[in-house]
């Protein structure tokens, strides 16, 4: 699962020094693993990140690290940067004219936004799942198909092994199997959000990022997603984002907690990370006064 | 008024009120429909009144000519085809081309992309006889210099026809959700990918309408055609983008100013041959868009 870099082998074929400079942070990697064992490997860090909209600064120095095969949950309230920080580990925000990101951002220790990360393929190994599902109008087959396809396999025996290996790794398998070619807008929401699950790890991503993936589905279809989610975080690296507390104490190993500040020059609100720990001591003993008001409901 | 939870009536006067407003705005709205269908049903029954009569396979494969009793439409329905399908399909390419650079390429809140926006939107409300002086000038005379040309009539209606079609395909752009482009973004693909596999064909329905209303409007044109210095009797097919021809709007006009009582006929039979030819190309418009409908 190790990467050797961000762009795509196509591109980086020159071994000069640019690509030894992206190959550098590789050795670093294995000396910046944490002194807790138990954490694991870091596959996503930020650090001192801020992110702009414009002139409107939407967070601000954010210190946090994602290990591999864990769930790390945000929480906070409305407005706290949450989503936001989240589109930055794979670049989602550079659609949005104007957005920027100060900082480092960091994938197993190479720059997402270093000159050598292609935007793209820092996509294809930090998947996404929206809040809303958001199902391709094709078919089935085809909205799982589309990943391998535009990242170039053509093998129609191949895109079949991994249109069925996906469908089976988000639990859609049994559901779907006998209508492939059937729309992915007839299915149910909480299909349709499996079904985007299926489409993210088609690509086979190393990094799954969810974007209040439940918020728009009912209480089975939300524990059906939380199953699939412990399921399959053994082989990745999940970040979610979430409203509901009690989805992060069931289901994220560590949790970050962030909160809005008033920024006194603009009277805008600016998010703000209080802390990140295990999730347990989060919800337990947390050890900022605003986190324990936050998760025993006194605000927010 | 009265604070009790209990109501002795389920309306009272202000409900009565409203709905009477309701219902007068009902009957302003029936009115105007009526209105509409009356003018064209009257417009369209007199045509097939007058033009019935002079309706026959040889009206379809003669040539205009000064005699009425030997006139048909073969040249001006080729001409009309030549041309309507030349700049259709150019500025389908074009339009296709800007729309997509406008929608997909640029920052909609830059200069440029503004600038450009509100000179297009003021190029699609230009008189088409603006655009035939441009064509006279530019195409026909000036620096192209190709003549009373199909090339020159078909460039002449692609300018007058290219600003609708732009703003017409950057609407359906538009009405692609943006949940859509981020889901592909997101197992990346590339900016181009994402253009041609997702938006393009969730924009279909609604590019295809938005042409065909476009082509639809280059098919009944005259005016500016009349203005390059149009031939009506034109008694030869065009064999290409070099040669004369004629157009049935212009045929229409030609025929409608000519003192003999007979032509009147024959120019409402070239109106019902227009208006069946407008009718199929919005016809196959609305399959285009009810086969490739997307339901969200």
């Amino acid at each position: 699962m190790f990467v050797e870099s961000l762009v795509p082998s196509d591109v980086s074929t020159s071994p000069d020094s640019l690509a030894a400079s992206i190959l550098k942070p590789m050795s670093s990697v294995a000396q910046n693993s944490p002194s807790d064992g138990s954490l694991g490997h870091t596959v996503l860090a930020a650090r001192e990140v801020n992110v702009y909209y414009g002139n409107f600064k939407a967070v601000q120095d954010v210190n946090l690290n994602c290990y591999r095969g864990q769930i790390t949950a945000l929480i906070g309230p409305s407005g706290c940067g949450k989503t936001t920080l989240l589109r930055c580990f794979n670049r989602m925000n550079d659609l949005i004219p104007g957005a920027r990101v100060e900082g480092s951002i960091t994938y197993h220790g190479i720059d997402m936004y270093g000159q050598e990360a292609d935007a793209g393929e820092v996509r294809r190994r930090v998947g996404m799942v929206f809040q809303k599902p958001n199902p391709f109008p094709k078919s089935i087959f085809d909205n799982v198909a589309y990943g391998p396809r535009v990242n170039g396999e053509t093998n129609k025996k191949r895109l079949e092994e991994i249109v069925e290996k996906s469908l089976r790794g988000a639990a859609l398998w049994d559901e779907v199997k006998d209508r492939l070619d059937s729309s992915g807008l007839g299915l149910s929401g909480g299909q349709q959000q499996r079904l985007c699950i299926a489409r993210t790890i088609a690509v086979e991503p190393d990094v799954v990022l969810m974007d209040e993936p439940c918020s728009a589905l009912d209480p089975i279809a939300t524990a059906r997603i939380e199953d699939l989610m412990q399921e399959i975080k053994s082989q990745y690296t999940i970040v979610i984002v979430t409203h509901n507390m009690q989805q992060a104490a069931r289901v994220s190993d560590r949790t970050a907690f962030f909160t809005t500040e008033i920024n006194p020059d603009s009277d805008r609100r600016t998010g703000r990370l209080v802390e990140v720990d295990l999730t347990k001591k989060i919800f337990s003993n947390p050890s900022d006064p605003r986190t324990e008001a936050y998760v025993s409901g006194k605000f927010g | 008024m009265t604070t009790s939870h209990f109501v002795a009536s389920l309306a009272d006067s202000t409900t009565r009120l409203r709905r009477n407003k309701d219902a007068g705005f009902l009957i302003v709205l029936w009115t105007s429909l009526l209105l509409a269908i009356i003018t064209l049903a009257t417009l369209v029954i007199n045509t097939l009144i007058s033009g019935v009569g002079s309706l026959s396979p040889d009206f379809l494969t003669w040539f205009p000519s000064p005699f009425p009793e030997d006139s048909g439409i073969q040249s001006a329905l080729f001409g009309s085809l030549w041309v309507t399908l030349t700049s259709g399909v150019v500025s389908l390419i074009l339009a296709l081309g800007t729309a997509i650079y406008l929608e997909e390429f640029t920052n909609p809140n830059s200069r440029l992309q503004r600038f450009i926006t509100t000179n297009i939107q003021t190029l699609a409300g230009v008189p088409s006889i603006v655009y035939g002086i441009l064509g006279l000038a530019f195409v026909v005379r000036g620096p192209l210099g190709w003549g009373f040309t199909v090339g020159s009539a078909a460039a002449t209606l692609t300018m007058m026809v290219l600003p609708l079609m732009i703003v017409a395909t950057r609407e359906a752009l538009k009405a692609v959700p943006s949940s859509l482009r981020e889901g592909s973004y997101a197992l990346g693909a590339t900016r181009w990918q994402t253009v041609y596999r997702q938006v393009l064909p969730a924009a279909r329905p609604g590019i295809a309408t938005g042409s065909i209303l476009g082509v639809s409007r280059a098919l009944g044109e005259s005016a500016p055609l009349i203005l390059l210095g149009a031939l009506a009797y034109v008694s030869y097919n065009p064999t290409g983008f070099d040669s004369d021809f004629t157009v049935l709007p212009l045929l229409i006009f030609k025929w409608s100013t000519e003192v003999q009582e007979e032509f009147r006929g024959l120019a409402a039979a070239a109106i019902i041959v227009l208006l069946l030819l407008l009718f199929a190309m919005n016809l196959v418009a609305i399959i285009i868009r009810d086969r490739s409908r997307i339901r969200w």
